[in-house]
């Protein structure tokens, strides 16, 4: 154990994702180490991330105006919804170029484990746009982990009664996998290929 | 196939290792603890990358040690693989094939065939189901490596089914009302799915497997056979077909819903089967005798080992401290009947019990060291 400050941020940096304890100390003596300019770029990013980054109020993908830039653009078609687990995964699939259609970002998989259930997902935005008739395909592009898997047949089954064609993509991902790890002509066939379900 | 060489840093009680098999029978001598069972353990961690003796990975590697490293070269059809295994435990293990790094251990999974028989395997016997579980599913990864997929897909979902039946079970008891099981159904249909595709090949693993257990007591126990193997499902008789069986499995998940809710967890699927094993009119469990129990356990490995000959690639054969527990006769007519493997690895600490003409290569061990000595 540090004192203070120090302990502080290696406790914080700790907490963050894919970073581990000892990761947390190499990254803090760096900190401490480094160009106070850096640092405060670093520290006011991380300000301005909380700041002005929201979610997209029509797909939840992150943006920092009222709609995201794909939600805006207007040559996109209205016709086909993608829905994905997380934004990356719309930067993923837009790296492909073969997709221009419009997203819907649920913020996760189905996943009692974790706790989460349909209610923690983005699941009733999700049917309420789908419910004004303009969309003719559902892609469903969750990840083909078995969370991802179970959030697909479970909105396959509730939509299908509404009459719209629900598409997953084709497999040739690999299994167990992350979306966001896919290369771009992997994903861009699992989108040429995508089967109706 | 055979396994030319092995060399291990830091695994058990070795912090290096290096061992040149030959083709054909190999024999390793030394008394109790001197790090027999160790260098077959990690044979048969690069088959199946799991032990046969520990469920997880700490005691592999060498006290004081953080991480053990496998390396080994496989000679199969003239050609030479290396296969290398990092275990650190806590984390994933690190594989290499050849000169490249792989992506996911499991890669590695039927580059090395190997059937090993241990002191252990009397709890495939007198054990719990799911010691006949595991035997029956670890063959069926050695004769088609996409099972390991299977079964790992079905055990997550099985996973993720339980923990939402739990909540709503823990709901439920406090009163909170919300039971949410509106993703149950989901659950059902991807459970029955992976369970289908398992159930089925074990049923078929089951049928193909029977002759050869029958074949191998008869010649272990010199006639004295009856040796029987079936496979147990509480959903009673089964279908043939994966499509009969996700049926049956989800007609059965619907009987069951009562009480499955009633005490939070999955009471239907692949995971809670048993193989019969059965001596003439009796079941073995509870009735044969050790040594009647030990034959059958033995017969079951040889007839994995049978089983995956047929299929074409003939596999690597272990038999650890095997010899001492059979009286003269069997001793022989076990020596008659592996004398012929492509690789034939035996461990024993008395040296007059392995039988005169199992003399092939000869290892002597101690101190430490593996010492070849003729
Ligand atoms: N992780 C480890 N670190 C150090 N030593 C270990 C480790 N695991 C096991 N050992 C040592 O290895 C020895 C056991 O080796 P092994 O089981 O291979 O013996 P063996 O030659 O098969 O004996 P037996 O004839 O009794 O079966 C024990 O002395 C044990 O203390
Ligand atoms: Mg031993
Ligand atoms: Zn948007």
């Amino acid at each position: 154990m540090y004192e203070g400050a120090i302990q502080d941020l290696i406790d914080e940096l700790g907490r963050l994702p894919g970073v581990g304890p000892k990761s947390a100390q190499r990254i803090a003596f760096y900190l401490l180490s480094a160009d106070a300019a850096d640092v405060k770029r670093l520290s006011t990013a991380l300000d301005r991330v909380k700041e002005l980054v929201r979610f997209c109020t029509t797909c939840f993908n992150v943006t920092e105006s009222e709609q995201c830039r794909i939600c805006r653009d207007p040559r996109r078609s209205d016709d086909v919804l993608c829905v994905v687990e997380e934004s990356k995964d719309v930067v993923a699939i837009e790296k492909t170029g073969e997709f221009r259609g419009r997203y819907h970002v649920l913020g996760g998989a189905i996943n009692p484990l974790e706790g989460i259930g349909p209610d923690n997902l983005r699941i009733r935005e999700l049917m309420a746009r789908l419910g004004t008739g303009t969309v003719r395909e559902l892609i469903l592009a969750t990840d083909p982990t078995t969370e991802g898997e179970a959030t697909a047949t479970y909105l396959a089954l509730l939509v299908k009664p509404m009459g719209i064609t629900v598409t997953r993509l084709a497999s040739g991902l690999p299994v167990g996998g992350d979306l966001e790890y896919a290369d771009e002509i992997t994903l861009g066939r699992a989108f040429e290929g995508r089967r109706r379900v | 196939m055979y396994v030319r060489s092995l060399d291990l840093v830091d695994f058990r009680s070795y912090p290096r290792a290096v061992v040149e098999f030959e083709p054909g029978p190999n024999v390793l001598v030394g008394p109790n603890g001197v790090g027999k069972t160790n260098l077959v353990e990690a044979l048969g961690y690069v088959a199946t990358l799991s032990s046969h003796r520990v469920a997880t990975d700490a005691p592999l590697v060498r006290a004081g040690a953080t991480t053990a490293v496998i390396r080994c070269a496989i000679v199969h059809d003239g050609r030479e693989l290396m296969v290398e295994l990092a275990i650190e435990p806590g984390k994933a293990n690190k594989a290499r094939l050849g000169r490249a790094p792989v992506t996911r251990a499991r890669d590695v999974l039927g580059a090395l065939r190997l059937v090993l028989f241990a002191p252990e395997d009397l709890s495939l016997v007198r054990g719990d189901p799911a010691e006949r579980r595991r035997y029956l599913d670890e063959l069926l990864v050695a004769r088609q490596p996409r099972f390991a997929g299977v079964r790992a897909d079905y055990d997550r979902v099985l996973k993720q089914r339980n923990a939402l039946l739990r909540t709503a079970y823990l709901a439920g008891k406090v009163g909170a009302g919300s039971r949410d099981l509106s993703t149950l159904e989901v659950w059902d249909a991807h459970l029955v799915e992976h369970g289908a595709i398992l159930l089925a090949a074990r049923l078929e693993l089951c049928a193909a497997l029977a002759p050869h257990v029958a074949k191998a007591y008869d010649a272990v126990a010199a006639g004295g056979g009856g040796a029987a193997i079936g496979y147990r499902s509480a959903l009673g008789d089964l279908p043939a077909g994966r499509d009969g069986l996700r049926d049956q499995l989800l007609a059965a998940l619907r009987d069951a819903r009562q009480a499955e809710l009633d005490r939070g967890v999955t009471l239907v699927g692949p995971h809670r089967d048993d193989l019969g094993l059965t001596l003439g009119p009796l079941p073995v469990k509870g009735y044969a005798s050790h040594g009647e129990s030990w034959s059958f356990a033995l017969a079951l490995r040889l007839a994995a080992y049978d089983l995956l000959r047929a299929d074409g690639i003939e596999p690597v054969l272990i038999l650890d401290d095997v010899f001492a527990e059979l009286d003269t006769g069997r001793r022989q007519r076990l020596a008659d009947l592996v004398g012929g493997a492509s690789q034939l690895l035996v461990t024993c600490a008395v040296d007059g019990d392995v039988p005169a003409d199992l003399r092939g290569a000869r290892f002597e061990l101690g101190d430490g060291e593996v010492r070849r000595v003729h």
